[in-house]
């Protein structure tokens, strides 16, 4: 059986799924539950400096988007760090790391951008015997208005200030959490690094606002009367997050930094796609506030089967495995030609395929043959764009078929062959050394379509 | 066997009638019409449409329901179909949009259009809104005679583009088979009536109750005194067993079903211990369904066919079998058994097709019976229409595509034309396209004069 057990910046685990810092994680009730139900770690909700406890809405503090059937797609919230005192905290970590010494349990942190604030808390969180700390420099809403979170975040030499710090004034790992709300991930993720980071996890949240509810013209979620903007995460951020983690797994300067993956993990499925492209382990929290804790058990023998299935004895014998497929655009071969293909036996014909290649797309889809309703790729037309394959309702119906060496792309007129990419393609005034089609030219079946749209108005 | 008869009215406790003839779908509310809603793929050139005899633009429909605009939806339905509210409760849509949905060859699991229709329709009239508004007047009146689904769905469209209507109804009350035919089941809280009160709140339709062609109207008055006519009164006579005299317990199972409809009391009206129904249309399925579940302990449906040939659909023939109706098929009545006057059996014989022609194998066993209903099909009432001229063929009316019979200025539509499939949603189509052939009519002529 495989081997689930990571050991991530120093810190061990008996699976790869912590429990991101959140309210799921706010207090040892809560992580008792989560580590009862088999979760290898948490990552306790965010802890301040002492003093007056942080302040939170009273109102609405999360928000989601729906399925028509309800089912959460995303999330957002505008919750603060804890608003627990930091001596309950404290008390029940170390209880909680003393009662459960083979799970993973890391402590997020967020205090002013001061050396004097980090020095302070430090020690007395190492004291609790926790395996380590997350850096909150993505919280973005509330606690960024006032100079922490992402506000730390979004500059990098914040980042590597206060990394630095860390690591010099405690022996603990230290994991930076970043925030998604920059424009390039690899900046923040270089400056952890350079600060003496022993890891990254990303993504934190991104700045959203659910939406307006239309009869009260009130922007959603709204307390008493005023909205602000939270923090967006779920099923839907995935997407964003699993780019962000492959830019830093496949940059040289980041390539060997441990990533924690998170964002809208909520199946091993998900979970595999993030250890794919780099992550050692991954943090899950929206999927847990939706289901509660057990979703963990689906997530542990999912992962668990799918290793097996796939002949995996450990997470780090599948970690990164997806990653040297990820390139720039310019490096992909412009001489690989795909076509659409629909199945005839699956077809349902409801012609959603005919109607968006039609209306929005390439005109490569047939809606009749001989008189009667039939669906089918003109590959002279095709351009090979995927839209009728993601917009058909059954599975596997259309699939996009690539084109053997040799074959003509009937489109083009050209013999497929060889391998150009924009840097050598011809139509680029800055390639050094173009290259010329490799494939021979044999003229195109594709003929120009709709030229009376062009024309001039009919008198 | 028993010798006398056994009919006695309220066989079941009020409690159980009222369960019986409650809504048989209830209704979707507005969650679970968005769930529903939300399986439409939206298809392109929709089969449902093309399936649907008034071409309602059903994904249309269904994606305002998704987002939340009921009654725009309801709008987009009734544009089409000023019944769309009755027809989402009595069509085979398993035979006609929900047949044709591209969802039965992904997952044999059509959309329920039917339902979501209603839940459309349902919303916008309770809303008490009205959605239609008159055309400026075209100083034009029309006569339409019959007021059942042809001719209200006519006089509404007629209405609305400007022309003046006057609506002659035979009987005291309009709807015609929605108010009087079909199964209470399908049409609860007195819904046929409601929606004939919300056709005529477009105004514009003087309703005269009471007045039946040939009795008390004359179609050559009508032509005379009007721009335009319009048949659409259904078919008045039924069909008989041609057995002789018949003993009482026989019954028109038309002018049964009539009085139950409007019986204000199920508990008062007669039903057989052991009841026969001959027939295999809708009307037969109705019977027997209505009376199973107003006490009759054994139910018998003899059709002279085989099952697939049944008019009834086969849903329909399942409903009736789920209620403990049992459906014999090749068989005909040939004798009717009474004693002291009231009947006890009947007498069936076995059939069989020879070269497409349905004959008697001689053969026959007896059913005991307290009643027997006659489904055995309706006819049009054709003295009065003979008399003027009007093409009949099969005892039907003539009409071209456009529902113009041979007569100049007389349209028509519903049960009582040729070609026809019966049904209420069709009967609708035919009034609404008899009614934009005649405004076209009446306009070609007001230009010719100008």
């Amino acid at each position: 059986m495989a081997d689930l057990s990571t050991t991530f910046a120093g810190i061990k685990s008996p699976n790869p799924f912590w429990l991101a810092s959140a309210p799921p994680t706010d207090k040892a009730y809560n992580v008792v539950r989560a580590y009862k139900e088999g979760w290898g770690g948490v990552v306790w909700k965010t802890l301040g400096e002492d003093g007056p406890p942080v302040v939170n809405v009273s109102g609405p503090r999360y928000g989601a988007i729906h399925s028509q059937d309800r089912r959460v797609y995303g999330f957002n919230n505008i919750e603060l760090i804890t608003d627990r005192p930091l001596a309950v905290n404290l008390q029940e970590i170390k209880q909680v790391k003393r009662d459960w010494p083979d799970r993973a349990l890391v402590v997020s942190l967020m205090v002013p951008c001061t050396e004097e604030s980090w020095k302070a808390i430090l020690p007395v969180v190492e004291e609790t015997g926790c395996d380590g700390i997350e850096l909150n420099f993505g919280c973005p809403h509330g606690m960024s208005e006032r100079g922490m979170g992402s506000a730390v975040g979004q500059v990098p030499e914040y980042v590597e200030m206060v990394t630095r710090w860390c690591k010099q004034h405690s022996r603990m790992p230290v994991i930076v959490k970043l925030t998604p709300n920059v424009s390039d991930i690899r900046k923040p993720a270089e400056a952890a690094m350079r600060g003496g980071a022993d890891a990254v996890s990303l993504i934190n949240t991104i700045n959203s606002l659910m939406g307006v509810d239309i009869d009260t013209m009130m922007p959603l979620p709204s307390t008493g009367g005023y909205a602000t903007h939270g923090g967006y995460c779920g099923a839907a951020v995935k997407p964003i997050s699993l780019n962000m983690v492959s830019e830093i797994a496949r940059t040289p300067a980041t390539r060997n930094l441990s990533i924690s993956g998170i964002g809208g993990i909520e199946t091993w499925r998900d979970a595999v796609e993030y250890i794919a492209l780099g992550a050692g382990n991954v943090q899950v929290c929206t999927a847990a506030m939706v289901y509660g804790f057990r979703v963990v058990k689906e997530m542990i023998t999912g992962l668990s089967d799918y290793m097996d299935a796939k002949c995996y004895r450990s997470i780090e014998d599948m970690r990164g495995l997806a990653v040297p497929k990820m390139t720039d655009w310019q490096y992909l071969n412009l001489d690989y030609v795909a076509k659409a293909k629909i199945n005839q036996d699956l077809c349902i014909q409801c012609g959603r395929c005919h109607i968006s290649c039609e209306d929005t797309s390439h005109q490569a889809i047939s809606s009749e043959k001989d008189g009667v309703r039939h669906f089918e790729v003109r590959e002279e037309d095709c351009v090979g764009c995927n839209l009728c394959v993601l917009v058909c309702p059954v599975e596997n119906c259309i699939t996009l078929e690539s084109k053997p060496e040799g074959s003509i792309d009937i489109r083009t007129g050209y013999e497929v062959k060889g391998h150009r990419t924009w840097l050598e393609h011809p139509n680029n005034p800055g390639a050094t050394n173009p290259k010329p089609p490799a494939g021979k030219y044999v003229g195109a079946q594709h003929v120009e379509k709709h030229a009376d749209f062009c024309s001039e108005p009919a008198e | 066997m028993s010798a006398s008869s056994d009919i006695a009215s309220g066989r079941l406790p009020a409690a159980t009638l009222a369960e019986n003839f409650a809504d048989i779908h209830a209704p979707l509310d507005r969650f679970e019409a968005r769930v529903a809603a939300e399986r439409c793929l939206f298809c392109y050139d929709a089969p449902c449409v093309k399936a649907c005899p008034t071409t309602i633009d059903i994904p249309l429909f269904i994606r305002q329901i998704a987002s939340g605009n009921p009654v725009g939806s309801a709008k987009t339905i009734l544009d089409q179909n000023i019944m769309g509210g009755m027809c989402a409760r009595v069509c085979p849509t398993e035979t006609l949009c929900e047949e044709a949905c591209v969802r039965n060859a992904a997952e044999g699991n059509p959309v329920e259009i039917g339902r979501l229709q209603r839940f459309a329709t349902d919303t916008l009239m309770q809303s008490g809104k009205q959605v239609f508004h008159r055309a400026p007047p075209t100083g034009k009146s029309i006569a339409v005679v019959g007021g059942g689904p042809a001719g209200l769905a006519c006089a509404h469209r007629l209405a609305k583009l400007g022309h003046d209507v006057t609506l002659f109804e035979a009987s005291e009350k309009l709807g015609g088979l929605n108010e009087f035919g079909i199964a209470a089941y399908k049409s609860t809280d007195d819904f046929a009536a409601r929606e004939v009160a919300f056709i005529l709140s477009i105004g514009g339709i003087k309703v005269e109750t009471g007045k039946r062609l040939g009795r008390d109207i004359a179609l050559s008055h009508l032509m005379a005194d009007y721009d335009a006519v319009f048949l659409g009164m259904g078919l008045g006579g039924t069909n008989t067993l041609d057995l002789g005299e018949e003993p009482a317990g026989v019954i028109d199972a038309v002018e049964y079903i009539a009085q139950l409809r409007q019986s204000t009391d199920l508990a008062s009206l007669p039903v057989g211990r052991r009841v026969v129904v001959i027939g295999g249309g809708m009307t037969a399925i109705d019977i027997a369904s209505q009376i199973k579940r107003l006490g009759a302990e054994e139910v018998t449906i003899v059709y002279r066919r085989g099952q697939d040939r049944m008019n009834a659909s086969t849903y329909e023939q399942h409903l009736a079998q789920t209620d403990g109706v049992l459906i014999r098929t090749w068989g005909k009545p040939v004798r009717l058994h009474g004693v002291g006057g009231h009947l006890t059996s009947v007498e069936i014989e076995h059939t069989r097709e020879v070269d497409g022609k349905l004959v008697g194998t001689g053969e026959t066993y007896t059913l005991p019976c307290d009643q027997l209903f006659k489904a055995i099909g309706q006819t049009l009432l054709a003295d009065e229409l003979e008399a003027s001229g009007i093409a009949i063929k099969g005892g039907r009316i003539v009409v071209d595509v456009n529902r113009q019979t041979s007569l100049a200025g007389v349209w028509a539509g519903g049960d009582c034309v040729a070609g026809g499939d019966d049904l209420t949603v069709s009967a609708v189509a035919d009034g609404r396209d008899a009614a934009m052939a005649i405004h076209a009519s009446l306009k070609a002529a007001a230009s010719a004069v100008a």
